[in-house]
């Protein structure tokens, strides 16, 4: 079981919170403007990596804040937590960021 | 009677000798002595056969003295207590203890399964997969076959009467492991303050010394420096010292869980306490200091019961003061050993012969026991047994230069035990469940703990350390390394000292040569695993050790192949012509022993097992005889049954009394969330599909909510109390999901809007009131509110007093009839139901339950989410684009319903049915098919979704999803069941009232 610390409240266990997927995905600020694949791309995909990991938690059993967490798939090893919205200050963390999301933002 | 215990000897060992214990075994009642084991007190009178191997049924024995043991499994107790599969080494002998063996069918002594080792040749690896899969037809019998011969023992008959419990540990350091390492390491940690666990899985600290006992530790016997440490370590503030408690699983971020075996040594255990206690420890630094196991040498007939590890015949005499046998053979391959042959001969039996596979054994220990004049066999092994449910004798033959056979005459030697020992390994489970990488280590054999990916540290035995001396002084190290870790200061104490003892090395024999072609040579005692099966496996192109342990079951026993893992991986090896490392390790899983299922329940069974909810009507429904149904986690009236009623009648009689007087209904589940803000009417008009920036104060709406998909998530109807200020309702079974769905919209991706969400389900108790005659009931309970049609029209809302009670009254109707939910405080609850069924007598208010409900709302064709649809149904679907804005430029879902699958023909849509015998009520879940062939498949085009008996219709009636289902309406469509065909007509889905005529009363 994780111990994942929560931004608001420290370090809990895991059965505490909810797991909420990749983050930093977006949803298309002007939905009727983007295509099918777009759409699905929003609703149904995400990357798998083997390593380091941008994802959501929510505090479920505690705060019921949402957060970021930069977790190492493999070792589990949690490198950052930072609050939704925010960007990770962890070097290899914003290299992860950069590499899946920035065209993304740039694109809107 | 209970016999005398002729193998006990007279002085020594950890036994109460002035006390006994009176125990039975397969029904003969025998004696022992508080501080036995079940293996012990059975060894002390004179019983080495204990049950029968699980794939030729040859007898077996005890092979070792704690937790390792592959062959001593046990049925423990009777009755509902039994338990299968315990190890009889690790069983405390109690006062009036009953156990059996199992896998023995019909008896211990004639076991017709033995024939199988007539038929060995049928059971070679992969026996299950060669032999039992043809023909498929037959499975059912060899299945039958399998389990009577495996005999995985009983299970209880009944309920386990016992309690458990858990506990949450939280420590600075736990440390795995109460031997010298263990308690080295917690000495030196605690001296820091660092909060520490310490768990032992024996019943006594010790480990190892309690088994070799003539060391000095700090000039103390070991025995005395262990009580004086355990002492201190006791009187340590902040120290925990765990007995008969074994770490079974090592997880993620220093997550570990521990079984306690809190009263399962005593007879008659205290009232107040659990059987067992699962312990759930979050530790920031961890040591383990989990010994090593010794592994069997892998010789011919190496099974027969009287055969034992070494390390196991000495901690049998040292601790318990038995005599596994009189005439010893020891057989080993290192020096350890020697250790067993000095007790053997101090105990006064007597050492028959040391065989050495080594040429020219050295070293203070072999010394010693040439001082003695025992028999050495320099370069000898021993090349077959004999005996049957005893080991009688053995034969040497001297090992060739090569280590692949052997020369010279057998020379034959008797013996009623042979002490054997490969050398130890170092018990690294934990240490793998905790990711941590393995080195092999060729000194030792085995391998070691390499790389940590945990905040943990190996210490002692388990590191591959196993001079006492270097242990004290390792296990200090790194006690007070960890303890620093954690955040700990202050000086440790120096480390304990003990006499360094030089060991010449091991010469590894991973398979004694033999000179009989058909003996066969064990691995995994417990699954009956030999060295031709692993020959075998590689032969027939298995070359993953994941892949050799599923084929030849090696390792996959309770034991999980703690004495066996290390010989298969070099038998492979060889067999491969690899080297041992580079064939690898098989994982490690948690649980590292079995754990009973109770100790993972807990306190969670029965009542507790689920948390029940209950309303604040729940006692008058109770005292009134209604009947109840479970909807989620909530326990809901489901009909008032009157004295003789069926559940028909009931339900009958309550839709008359809805539809032509008034019913009364417990809505008090309905999720309610209070929505407030600023925002709260830009939030609500994105999240659900209509328009809702428009709704008046006072005003309710129906609202219907769906995913980004496109599809309906959830409904209900939602109030506006004032311009900021909304009150809305969610399904039953959906209002934790839509308030955490509301919440995640609102915290990450429109955290620009001012808008907070309360759940207020519990605060509100709301009785719905329904029927032609609810005005006039509500009338009598109300002056301070206008109920006029154009005061209170319907899907308004307001606030006044019910019945002295402070009210929200909203006019909204689930059933098509005039209807009022009045929302009290929770805790008015019992009042406002009284004072209605009371202000309702003269009306014959009749309360109804939820299949009512149901009846009542599928005549009007009112949905219910989770019912008439499931994840893949669209508001267009269900035939409610009505409820579809097509103005807003977005809302949750918009994009997904934009997508052409969602327009194209053949979808599944929403429609009535009308079973051709009005008296038929179609299941519910019936697939429906356009024409019936002879043979399946059919191509199924829907499935009923609702099927009631419908009173006021006089007849059945049924909801459906049917592709295309609103271009088929007026056919007749089939529903294929096991036994018969129905046929239905396809209907508009209303069924009554279609004009909602009736609304205003
Ligand atoms: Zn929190």
């Amino acid at each position: 079981m994780l111990l994942i610390p929560c931004p608001w409240c420290g370090p809990r266990d895991e059965s505490e919170f909810q797991y909420g997927g990749e983050a930093h995905k977006k949803r298309p600020a002007d939905p009727a403007a983007a295509d099918d694949r777009a759409w699905g791309q929003y609703l149904y995909h995400g990357h798998n990596p083997k390593g380091l990991y941008l994802e959501r938690w929510r505090h479920a059993a505690g705060c019921r804040r949402w957060f970021n967490v930069a977790r190492d798939t493999v070792s589990h090893e949690i490198v950052e937590v930072y609050a939704a919205g925010d960007l990770p200050r962890d070097a290899a963390a914003r290299a992860v960021h950069a590499a899946n999301w920035r065209r993304a933002e740039e694109d809107g | 009677m209970a016999r005398r215990q002729p193998f006990r000897l007279a002085e020594g060992g950890a036994i109460d000798r002035r006390r006994e214990v009176h125990f039975t075994f397969n029904g003969r009642r025998y004696k022992g002595h508080p501080g036995d084991t079940l293996a012990s007190a059975l060894l002390a009178n004179g019983v080495h056969f204990i049950g029968r191997s699980f794939k030729y049924h040859r007898p077996r024995g005890i092979v070792a003295a704690g937790a390792e043991e592959p062959n001593a499994l046990v049925q423990l107790g009777t009755g509902v207590r039994t338990e299968p599969n315990i190890r009889a080494t690790e069983i405390a002998l109690y006062d009036g203890l009953v156990a059996a063996s199992q896998n023995v069918w019909p008896s211990l002594h004639f076991d017709a399964a033995a024939l199988n080792q007539v038929f060995a040749g049928l059971f070679p690896a992969g026996f299950y997969y060669k032999t039992f899969m043809w023909p498929a037809s037959q499975w059912p019998r060899y299945e039958w076959l399998i389990r009577r011969i495996a005999g995985l023992g009983q299970a209880p008959p009944g309920r386990d009467p016992d309690r458990y419990e858990k506990m949450h540990g939280h420590a600075d350091l736990l440390i795995v492991g109460g031997g010298v390492a263990g308690l080295a390491a917690a000495r030196a940690a605690a001296a820091t303050g660092a909060r520490i666990i310490l768990a032992e899985e024996g019943a006594d600290f010790g480990g190892q010394t309690l088994a070799d006992g003539d060391q000095r530790i700090d000039g103390l016997p070991a025995a005395d420096w262990v009580a004086a440490t355990v002492a201190q370590l006791e009187a340590a503030p902040e120290v925990t010292l765990l007995r008969r408690t074994q770490v079974t699983a090592y997880h993620d971020h220093n997550y570990l869980t521990a079984v306690e075996r809190v009263t399962d040594h005593l007879a008659g255990p205290p009232a107040h306490l659990p059987r067992q206690r699962l312990w759930k420890m979050r530790a920031r630094q961890v040591v383990l200091a989990t010994g090593a196991i010794e592994r069997p040498l892998v010789f011919a007939d190496n099974d027969r019961p009287g055969v034992m590890l070494a390390g196991a015949v000495r901690a049998y005499i040292r601790r318990h003061a038995v005599l596994p046998g009189r005439e010893v053979v020891i057989f080993t391959n290192n020096d350890d050993a020697y250790r067993t042959a000095l007790a053997v001969d101090d105990a006064g039996a007597k050492v028959a012969a040391i065989v050495d596979a080594r040429p020219s054994p050295a070293g203070p220990l072999v010394a010693a026991a040439r001082a003695r004049g025992l028999p050495i066999h320099a370069g000898h092994v021993v090349v077959e047994t004999r005996g049957r449910a005893r080991v009688k004798g053995c034969a040497i033959m001297k090992l060739a230069a090569d280590g692949q056979s052997v020369n010279g005459v057998a020379r034959p030697i008797n013996c009623d035990c042979i002490a054997m020992s490969g050398g130890w390994t170092p018990s690294v489970h934990l240490f793998s469940q905790s990711r941590g990488t393995l080195d092999w280590d060729a000194d030792l054999a085995a391998f070691v703990p390499g790389t940590s990916r945990a905040e943990e540290s190996s210490a002692g035995a388990a590191a591959g350390v196993f001079d006492l001396a270097e242990i004290a002084k390792q296990a200090a190290r790194v006690g007070i390394e960890r303890a620093r870790a954690s955040g700990h200061k202050g000086r440790p104490p120096a480390a304990p000292k003990a006499e360094a003892s030089a060991e010449a090395p091991l010469m590894a024999i991973w398979q004694v040569p033999t000179s009989r072609r058909r003996a066969k040579r064990f691995v995994d005692f417990q699954n009956d695993v030999t060295a031709a099966d692993i020959a075998l496996a590689a032969r027939e192109g298995y070359q993953s050790v994941e892949h050799v342990k599923r084929y030849t079951t090696t390792g996959m026993g309770t034991d999980q192949g703690r004495t066996s893992n290390v010989n298969a991986l070099a038998l492979l090896a060889a067999a491969r012509d690899a080297e041992i490392p580079a064939v690898g390790t098989t994982t490690f899983r948690p649980p590292l022993a079995p754990v009973p299922i109770g100790a993972y329940a807990g306190r969670a069974v029965g009542p507790l097992f689920e948390p029940v909810r209950t309303t604040p009507m729940d006692a008058w429904q109770r005292a009134h005889g209604a009947a109840f149904e479970h909807v989620g986690q909530w326990m809901r009236a489901w009909y008032y049954p009157r004295a003789g009623e069926t559940m028909a009648q009931a339900v009958a009689r309550e839709c008359r009394a809805a539809r032509n007087t008034v019913g009364l209904l417990d809505a008090s589940t309905l999720g309610k969330i209070d929505v407030k803000g600023p925002d709260a009417a830009e939030f609500l008009n994105r999240v659900y599909t209509n328009n809702w920036l428009k709704l008046p104060v006072g005003r309710a709406r129906y609202g219907l909510m769906l995913g980004d998909d496109g599809m309906v998530k959830d409904d209900g109807v939602t109030a506006r109390l004032a311009e900021n200020h909304f009150h809305m309702t969610t399904t039953t079974g959906g209002a934790a999901a839509v308030l955490d769905w509301l919440e995640e919209w609102l915290q990450t991706e429109w955290p620009d809007l001012r808008v907070y969400l309360t759940s207020v389900t519990e605060q509100w108790a709301v009785a719905s009131i329904c029927g032609p005659k609810a005005r006039d009931v509500l009338a009598r309970l109300t002056d301070d509110i206008d109920l006029s049609p154009e005061a209170l029209p319907h899907m308004a809302v307001t606030a006044g007093t019910v019945a002295g009670l402070p009210a929200r009254v909203f006019r909204v109707s689930f059933t098509g009839e005039l209807s009022f939910e009045i929302n009290v405080p929770s805790r008015h609850g019992p009042a406002l139901w009284t004072a209605l069924m009371a202000a309702g007598a003269a009306f014959d208010i009749t309360p109804y339950g939820t299949e009512t409900m149901h009846v009542l709302r599928a005549e009007k064709g009112f949905i219910i989410v989770g019912q008439e649809t499931d994840g893949s149904v669209s508001p267009n679907d269900l035939g409610m684009d009505w409820i579809v804005s097509k103005t807003k430029a977005d809302f949750i879902g918009k994009r997904g319903l934009a997508r052409a699958d969602l327009a194209r023909g053949g979808r599944k849509q929403l429609v009535g049915l009308l079973a051709s015998d009005p008296a038929v009520v179609l299941p519910e879940g019936a697939q429906i098919v356009e024409a019936v062939t002879p043979q399946p498949p059919m191509a199924m085009i829907g499935h009923v979704t609702s099927s009631y008996h419908s009173v006021t219709c006089g007849r059945s009636i049924a909801l459906a999803l049917v592709a295309d289902g609103r271009a088929r309406i007026g056919e007749t469509v089939s529903l294929p069941l096991a036994d018969k065909t129905l046929t239905a007509e396809v209907t508009a889905p209303q069924f009554f009232d279609p004009e909602g005529a009736r609304l205003d009363g």
